[in-house]
C-alpha cells in the first residue's frame, strides 16, 4: 500500500515557455468554470461569451468606451504596481482617487474662465496633490510609527468616501451645486466647458486624454524603477530591508515618498475621471464603480509590470464596458464581477505553477522498506 | 423612559452592530491562524443571498426554515472561504490580492447579485424573518429592558458564540493550538500541530460566521434581498478585529461601538436633531487607525498586536 503525495518545490530556474502558458492556461480554465456556472443556471455560454466580447471590443464604437473604462484602471493599477514594486501595499488608492477628483474639480471651477491648457494642467496637479497627500498618510505612519500599511489605506478609503459624501449631501460646499433646481437631489457644480479633457482619435477608436497621461506614467514608472538609483534603492528596500539599512540606504523617506507617488497616480486617476469622463463629483458613480479594489487586481494580474498594467486595464475595462452595455434581464448580472474574480483566482493559482514545481511522489511505507530489508 | 434616546440608540446600536459582531468573530479565528482574508465582504452577500434563497425556497413552518436557512448562510461562507483557503493556504498565493478577488467574485457586482438576479430574489421581502423576542417577558424592564432583552435569536446567539469563541482561544487544547499556529508556525509545526490542518479549518470557519453575519442583513435587519445589502459591513468587520486587539470579548465590544456610530445620525435625525452623519460614521474608521498605531508602537505591542505570522504563508522547506 502506498500513498500518492503531492510534493511542492520552488524551481531554481524558471522556464519561460511556462511564463506564457500559465496564463494562457490559467484564463482557460477560468473560462470553463464560468461556462459551467452558466449551463447549470441555464444560461448559454457560447453566445454569452460573444455577447461580451462583441459589446466589449468588436461593437461599433465598443473600444471608445473601453478605453474610457480602462483609463481609472490604469492609474489604480498603475498606483499599485508602483507601490508594490517596494512591497509596500497601498490599497488606499480608492480614497487617493476621490481626493484627486476633489482636487480637479475644485480646481477647475476655482479657475472658471481660464483656458483649457491652464486647466488641465492644474487639474492633473491638483489631483496629484491630493492624492499624494492622503498617500502620504499611511506612508507616515508606516515609515515613523512601524504601522501596517495594509489597514490604514483601507481605512482612509472609508474616511475619503465619507467626505466625498460630506461635501455633496451634507454640506453647501464650495463643489455642490446649490442653485434652486438642484435642490431636489444633491449634486455637485457642472464645470466650465474649457475643463473637458480633449478626446483624440485613431482610426474610428476615441483616446481620451487620460488614457495617454496613463501611458505616460507606465513609462515614467518603468524608468523610475529601472533606470534610477532612488528606484533601485526602493526596491532593494522592499526586498531586503536588512541590506539596504546596512548599504546605509534611507529607508523612511523612500517608504512616504513611494507611498506619495502611488498616491499621486490614483489622484490623477481621479483628476482624469473629472476632466475625461464626469465633469461633476459624481459621488455616487465613483463609489459604484470601486476603481481602486480593481486597480490592485489590474496589477496583480500585470505581474507588477506598468506597460503589462495598461494592457490588462484594456482588457478587464472591456470586461466592464461590455457589463455595463448589456445591463438588462436578458443577461445575467453580477457575470462581470464573477469572471474577473475567477480569472484572477485562476491566474494567481497558476502562479504555483511557475514558480514551483508540483510532483506526485509515492510515500513508501516504512514496514514495506523493513520488509525488503529483511527479504 | 424606554423611548429615551439613549436607550434607543443603544438597542438599536445592539441590533446594528451584530453582523459585525459575527463577522469579526470569524475574522478572528481566521487571524489567530495567521490567515488574512479580505474577503469577508463577499463572505457575507453570499451568505445573504443563500440564506435568503433558502428560506424563499424552503417550505416549512417559521421554527424549522430559519434555522435551516441560518445553517445554509453558514455553509454558504464556509464554501467561499474553502476558495481562498486552497489559493492562500496550499498554493501560497498572495493573501491580500486573494482576499480582494474574493470580495470581487462574490461580491456586490459578482455572484451574489448573479444568484439573487437568477432566482429573482429581490421582487418579494423575506417569507420569515428573525424577529424581536421578549426574553423572558423582561423586555418592558426600565434601560436593560429594550436594549437586552428585546433582540432577535440572532443576537442571543451572537453572545453564545462570544463566549464560545473567548474560552475554545484561551481554554482548550485546539484553541491554544491556534495561536501557536498563527504566532510561530514553524514551531507549532515541531510540536506536531498541523499548521495546514489549523489555518483550513479556522479560514473555513470564519466563512461560516461571515455568512451568518451577511444573512443577519437578509432575515433580520432589512429583511429582503438587494445587491449589496452589506454595504461595506465586512470591510468593518476587519477593522473591528484590530479594534479589538485580536480578542473575542473587545469584538463585541467594538461591534456595538461601530453599530452606535452608524445608527446614532438616522436616530438624531428622527428626533429633528440635523447633524452630517459622515461625521460619525468616518469615527470607527479613525479611532481604528489610532488603534491601530497604538498596538504597533512600543509598550503595547507585545500583548496587544496581531499574530506575528498574519499573512505569511507556511512553507516547510523554506522555515
Amino acid at each position: 500500500m502506498s500513498m500518492p503525495q503531492v510534493r511542492i518545490e520552488k524551481r531554481l530556474n524558471q522556464r519561460r515557455w511556462l511564463m506564457v502558458a500559465v496564463p494562457v492556461g490559467s484564463f482557460l480554465v477560468a473560462l470553463v468554470l464560468i461556462a459551467i456556472l452558466l449551463v447549470t443556471t441555464g444560461h448559454p455560454p457560447v453566445s454569452t461569451f460573444r455577447r461580451l466580447f462583441d459589446a466589449g471590443y468588436l461593437a461599433d464604437g465598443a473600444l471608445t468606451s473601453t478605453l474610457i473604462a480602462a483609463t481609472p484602471l490604469a492609474f489604480t493599477g498603475l498606483a499599485a504596481a508602483a507601490a508594490f514594486r517596494m512591497r509596500l501595499f497601498n490599497i488606499g488608492a480608492e480614497g487617493q482617487l476621490y481626493f484627486g477628483a476633489i482636487g480637479a474639480a475644485g480646481i477647475a471651477l476655482f479657475l472658471h474662465g481660464q483656458s483649457t491648457v491652464v486647466l488641465i494642467a492644474a487639474m492633473i496637479a491638483a489631483g496629484a496633490a491630493l492624492g499624494a497627500a492622503w498617500g502620504a498618510i499611511p506612508g507616515l505612519l508606516r515609515a515613523f510609527l512601524n504601522t501596517n500599511e495594509i489597514i490604514t489605506s483601507l481605512m482612509l478609503n472609508y474616511v475619503a468616501a465619507l467626505f466625498l459624501n460630506y461635501l455633496i449631501f451634507d454640506s453647501l460646499s464650495y463643489w455642490r451645486d446649490t442653485s434652486p433646481a438642484a435642490r431636489v437631489f444633491p449634486q455637485g457644480k457642472v464645470l466650465p466647458d474649457a475643463a473637458t479633457w480633449p478626446v483624440s482619435t485613431l482610426g474610428s477608436i476615441g483616446i481620451p486624454f487620460g488614457f495617454l497621461l496613463a501611458a505616460a506614467v507606465a513609462v515614467g514608472i518603468w524608468f523610475l524603477y529601472t533606470r534610477t538609483r532612488f528606484g533601485f534603492e526602493a526596491q532593494v528596500i522592499g526586498d531586503s530591508p536588512r541590506a539596504a539599512r546596512y548599504a546605509g540606504m534611507r529607508t523612511r523617506r523612500k517608504i512616504v515618498a513611494i507611498m506619495a507617488l502611488s498616491g499621486g497616480v490614483a489622484g490623477v486617476g481621479g483628476a482624469s475621471q473629472i476632466g475625461d469622463f464626469r465633469h461633476v463629483l459624481d459621488v455616487k458613480g465613483m463609489e459604484q464603480a470601486s476603481y481602486g479594489y480593481a486597480g490592485i487586481v489590474v496589477a496583480a494580474l500585470a505581474r507588477y509590470n506598468p506597460f503589462a498594467v495598461v494592457l490588462v486595464a484594456v482588457l478587464l475595462g472591456g470586461l466592464q464596458n461590455a457589463g455595463y452595455a448589456l445591463q438588462g434581464a436578458d443577461f445575467p448580472s453580477g457575470l462581470v464581477g464573477v469572471m474577473q474574480g475567477l480569472i484572477l483566482f485562476a491566474m494567481l493559482g497558476g502562479e504555483l505553477l511557475v514558480q514551483y514545481r508540483v510532483t506526485l511522489s509515492r510515500r513508501v511505507p516504512l514496514a514495506s522498506l523493513e520488509a525488503e530489508a529483511a527479504g | 423612559m424606554n423611548n429615551s434616546i439613549v436607550v434607543v440608540i443603544l438597542a438599536s446600536a445592539v441590533a446594528y452592530g451584530t453582523p459585525l459582531l459575527y463577522a469579526a468573530l470569524g475574522e478572528l479565528l481566521a487571524e489567530r491562524s495567521g490567515v488574512l482574508n479580505l474577503g469577508v465582504e463577499g463572505m457575507m452577500l453570499i451568505g445573504a443571498v443563500m440564506g435568503f434563497l433558502a428560506v424563499q425556497r424552503v417550505g416549512g413552518a417559521a421554527g424549522l426554515v430559519l434555522p435551516a436557512a441560518i445553517a445554509v448562510a453558514a455553509l454558504a461562507g464556509a464554501a467561499a472561504a474553502l476558495i481562498l483557503a486552497f489559493l492562500v493556504i496550499t498554493l501560497r498565493a498572495n493573501q491580500i490580492v486573494s482576499g480582494l478577488a474574493l470580495t470581487i467574485l462574490a461580491g456586490a457586482a459578482g455572484l451574489s447579485s448573479y444568484i439573487g438576479n437568477d432566482f429573482d430574489l429581490s421582487t418579494d421581502p423575506a417569507r420569515y424573518s428573525f424577529a424581536p423576542v421578549n426574553a423572558f417577558g423582561l423586555q418592558d424592564v426600565p434601560i436593560v429592558g429594550p436594549i437586552v432583552f428585546g433582540q432577535n435569536w440572532l443576537v442571543y446567539a451572537s453572545w453564545l458564540c462570544v463566549v464560545a469563541v473567548s474560552l475554545y482561544l484561551s481554554r482548550t487544547r485546539p484553541g491554544l493550538n491556534v495561536r501557536a499556529v498563527g504566532e510561530a508556525p514553524a514551531a507549532a509545526d515541531a510540536m506536531g500541530i498541523s499548521v495546514t490542518k489549523y489555518r483550513y479549518l479556522h479560514t473555513l470557519a470564519g466563512g461560516a460566521f461571515a455568512g451568518v453575519g451577511g444573512a443577519c442583513y437578509s432575515l433580520a435587519i432589512t429583511p429582503q434581498w438587494q445587491d449589496g445589502l452589506t454595504s461595506g459591513a465586512g470591510w468593518i468587520a476587519i477593522a473591528l478585529v484590530i479594534f479589538a486587539f485580536w480578542r473575542a470579548d473587545l469584538c463585541l465590544v467594538g461591534a456595538y461601538v461601530f453599530g452606535a456610530f452608524s445608527a446614532l445620525p438616522f436616530t438624531l435625525q428622527a428626533r429633528g436633531v440635523t447633524v452630517a452623519p459622515e461625521l460619525f460614521q468616518a469615527l470607527p474608521y479613525l479611532m481604528t487607525i489610532v488603534v491601530l498605531v497604538i498596538v504597533s508602537s512600543g509598550i503595547a505591542k507585545r500583548r496587544l498586536s496581531a499574530p506575528a505570522s498574519l499573512g505569511v504563508p507556511y512553507v516547510r522547506e523554506e522555515r
